[in-house]
């Protein structure tokens, strides 16, 4: 028998119900993904990324086909599966601390107090937050907030980690700068990692397998392209290598010549 | 005829090869720009020039008010002018704590009729605080209930819509037969006016979590409790303030029309009871008694909605 993948999606599929009938947004998705895997998942908007992302985070249920991680079925959310939100999603009303205090307290496993504190400012100072702790999200910069938002999943030390187009919202230059500090938690904690990207260079520096979504309704997995560059990576390293400029012309006639914009080809 | 610029040719260039910045002709500068206003500096003045932008504007309507107010009345006309009122309710306006004796900060009136209007603020806003109170609690539990349960919504929703078009005074019938005495019966009047706005206010803010705070809730797997602890309650205060807000300016409305109804002590009936006696300057001085409290308690409601919502 063929021993199941870390993270598993079996067949699933994902319809909303709407006025015209039901709307299929997924289509039968299989996907593996191994313990340690970073996964860049690309394609255009509305191909149904984000539903993918939020039916593996237990946000909402396929209609049909079975997620496994690690073994288990997928049935509901849970802080194994901690997301990053696009848009950061810090509680306005706590300070930056407290936001992830909140994560990791639903995620101690028995640590006491002191524990927690030194484990919520230790994952702060992951992301160069630490000095930042004392102040509310109202107070900082975008790319600060994305990077609290990162502190807070990662705190809870996920079994996968999640992340909706972390950095869709931000300007090149901060987006550069999280996506080092994304590269640096990777080589040192080798999380498992499912990320959405519209950025074929986001997606192609930071990610080990580079899955592209065809466009829905009914979207499915058009190639799944493994990024062969060695790791740890920084951007200057790797830019001029040929693997990164194979991985991008892949992606790029994926995208703008096999499945273009719906958008743009109407 | 001037000449044109020649736009074709070169900038200036200077001997060491780099272009020359020409400066921006200073009569230029002089015909665009206004001299600045000279600002003060010294701190007293400054203060002094910040306090004068903040009242004067203030001062002069209530100058002009006051100027309309007296031009209006004639020197035969039923409504007193301002210098009549100050003549006639000179008593009133001096000596607002009759009959109060402070034990402490405790006030105590004095029985009977014959109390400065101080006092009768006093008890008006004592009824205000209780009724709003109730209000509150309940006001807030019952727009928590149905802002969450969409079946509590679809159950009681339309019964509030009803019932707060309902205005204070067709309560009081219902009020004083279930009651049967006067100071319950304000008080149940006070709570059923302010009641409404704090449910629909706080059903709205609840019903208005944002999704992504919703979102963090699931993934965090935050129970029951806890959602609502760190989640509901936070994310709607700004809504459920709002609601406290217009809800204390409507139960002094009511207070108010309760007393004139009622009798005996509060600030309304000393407006009823002016009337009776046709001390019409009594009524004006209590008019400005009236509105500088409702004021002062909507700023209080609103200051405190601030104040949590900072430290939320």
């Amino acid at each position: 028998m063929k021993q199941r993948s870390y993270l598993a999606l079996e067949g699933v599929t994902v319809e909303f119900p709407t006025k015209n009938g039901l709307f299929c947004a997924l289509d039968r998705i299989d996907l593996n993904i191994e313990k340690g895997q970073f996964v860049a998942l690309i394609g255009h908007s509305g191909c149904g990324k984000s539903t993918l992302l939020n039916a593996v985070a237990g946000l909402n249920r396929p209609t049909r086909g079975v997620i496994f991680l690690d073994g288990d079925v997928i049935d509901r959310p849970g802080p194994d599966r901690a997301v990053v939100f696009q848009d950061h999603s810090l509680l306005p009303w706590l300070t930056v601390e407290e936001n992830v205090a909140l994560a990791v307290s639903k995620t101690a496993n028995g640590k006491s107090k002191a524990e927690q504190k030194d484990w919520v400012q230790h994952n702060l100072e992951l992301v160069q937050m630490g000095h930042a702790a004392k102040k509310r999200p109202g107070e900082i910069s975008g790319g600060m907030k994305q990077r609290v938002g990162i502190a807070r999943a990662i705190a809870m030390q996920p079994r996968v980690l999640l992340m909706d187009e972390p950095f869709g919202a931000l300007d090149a230059l901060t987006r550069a700068a999280l996506q080092d500090v994304v590269m640096e938690l990777q080589a040192r904690l080798n999380n498992t990692v499912l990320m959405i990207t519209h950025d074929v260079d986001e997606a192609v520096l930071l990610s080990d397998r580079v899955v592209m979504m065809t466009n829905g309704p009914a979207a499915r997995i058009g190639q799944d392209l493994a990024v062969d560059l060695p790791r740890p990576r920084d951007r200057l390293s790797v830019i001029d290598l040929p693997n990164y400029a194979h991985a991008r012309s892949e992606i790029i006639h994926f995208l703008h010549e096999r499945y273009r914009n719906p958008a743009q080809a109407a | 005829m001037a000449s044109k610029p020649d736009i074709t040719s070169p900038p200036p260039v200077s001997t060491t090869g780099e272009a020359v910045i020409l400066p921006y002709p200073e009569t230029a500068i002089a015909r665009r720009f206004f001299p600045p206003m000279p600002k003060p500096t010294h701190p007293a003045a400054v203060a002094a020039q910040k306090f004068a932008s903040a009242v004067l504007p203030t001062a002069f309507m209530l100058a002009f008010l006051l100027a309309f107010w007296t031009l209006a009345c004639g020197p035969d006309s039923a409504l007193p002018s301002p210098s009549k009122v100050w003549e006639e309710s000179h008593e009133v306006i001096m000596h607002p704590l009759k009959g109060v004796e402070f034990h402490g900060i405790m006030p105590e009136i004095q029985d009977g009729g014959d109390v400065g209007i101080g006092a009768h603020i006093m008890k008006s806003l004592g009824r205000v605080l209780k009724g709003y109170t109730l209000a509150a609690i309940v006001g807030v539990a019952l727009g928590m209930l149905v802002g969450t349960n969409k079946y509590a919504f679809r159950a009681l929703d339309p019964l509030f819509q009803v019932l707060r078009t309902v205005p204070p005074l067709a309560w009081l019938p219902i009020s004083l037969a279930i009651f049967q005495q006067a100071q319950p019966s304000a008080i149940f009047l006070i709570f059923i006016t302010a009641i409404w706005p704090i449910i629909m206010n706080t059903a709205v803010g609840v019903q208005n979590i944002p999704q992504q705070y919703r979102n963090v809730a699931k993934v965090l797997a935050l129970n029951p409790m806890e959602y609502f602890v760190r989640i509901v309650l936070p994310a709607c205060v700004p809504h459920m303030f709002t609601g406290l807000r217009i809800g204390v300016g409507m139960s002094w409305l009511a207070i108010v029309a309760a007393e004139m109804v009622q009798g005996g002590t509060g600030i309304g009936f000393f407006i009823w009871d002016s009337y009776n006696s046709s001390l019409l300057s009594d009524t004006i001085v209590a008019l400005v008694w009236i509105g500088m409290v409702g004021f002062a308690l909507d700023r209080i409601v609103g200051a405190i909605g601030r104040l949590i919502a900072r430290n939320g």
